[in-house]
């Protein structure tokens, strides 16, 4: 991956607490798995930043080697991957993501 | 696209130490998969960790062939309490 898309990618999760990256927009996903994404996020109650891959064919391609992650969507909180469709929502279901998303910084 | 037997095998001798694994054509196109895989490798890691195992097992089939894996992995012990 070239140093200037790792350096987007870091200044994306870097600049928000929440982002997804994902397949389509929060208003308008383009794939079942970003859109339960979406929903999880939702219902969390959690502010979060939306990045379209789909829009974006470098930060696409560079965000899977980033997280040594073959697929999206995935969720980066406070700059650290939480994981993508399935372990998200798992957590959801445990009820272990509302933790993880409103954990202060320590 | 890829037979299950395929991503199977792949998931088998990639991981290792698998003791039950079930691959689930999701649409019957043979590429949106799901995989559920219980292997004591996967003891001790972390559900990021386990996940990235598979995709490692899966390597270039991941950018190709498989368009969308639905993955569930679980330890021998977190797989029984599962099933108990």
């Amino acid at each position: 991956m070239e140093d200037t898309v790792r350096e987007r990618i870091q200044g994306i999760i870097e600049g928000n607490e929440v982002v997804l990256f994902m397949k389509g927009t929060k208003h308008f996903p383009q794939c079942g798995f970003s859109a339960t994404l979406v929903e999880v996020l939702r219902r969390s109650g959690s502010e979060f930043q939306d990045f379209n891959v789909l829009e974006d064919p470098a930060i696409r391609q560079g965000i899977k080697e980033f997280a040594n992650w073959p697929t999206i969507p995935q969720l980066y909180v406070r700059g650290k991957f939480v994981g993508g469709c399935d372990i998200v929502r798992e957590m959801y279901e445990k009820g272990e993501l509302d933790a993880v998303l409103s954990a202060k910084e320590s | 696209m890829v037979d299950a037997e395929v991503l199977e095998e792949r998931i088998r001798e990639g991981v290792g130490e698998v003791s039950h694994v079930v691959v689930r054509d999701l649409t019957g196109t043979q590429d949106h998969w799901e995989a559920l895989v219980v292997s004591a490798a996967f003891a001790g890691k972390t559900p990021i960790e386990q996940h990235q195992m598979v995709y490692a097992a899966l390597g270039e089939l991941m950018t190709g062939p498989v368009h969308a894996l639905a993955l569930k992995t679980y330890s021998p012990e977190s797989w029984a309490r599962q099933e108990g």
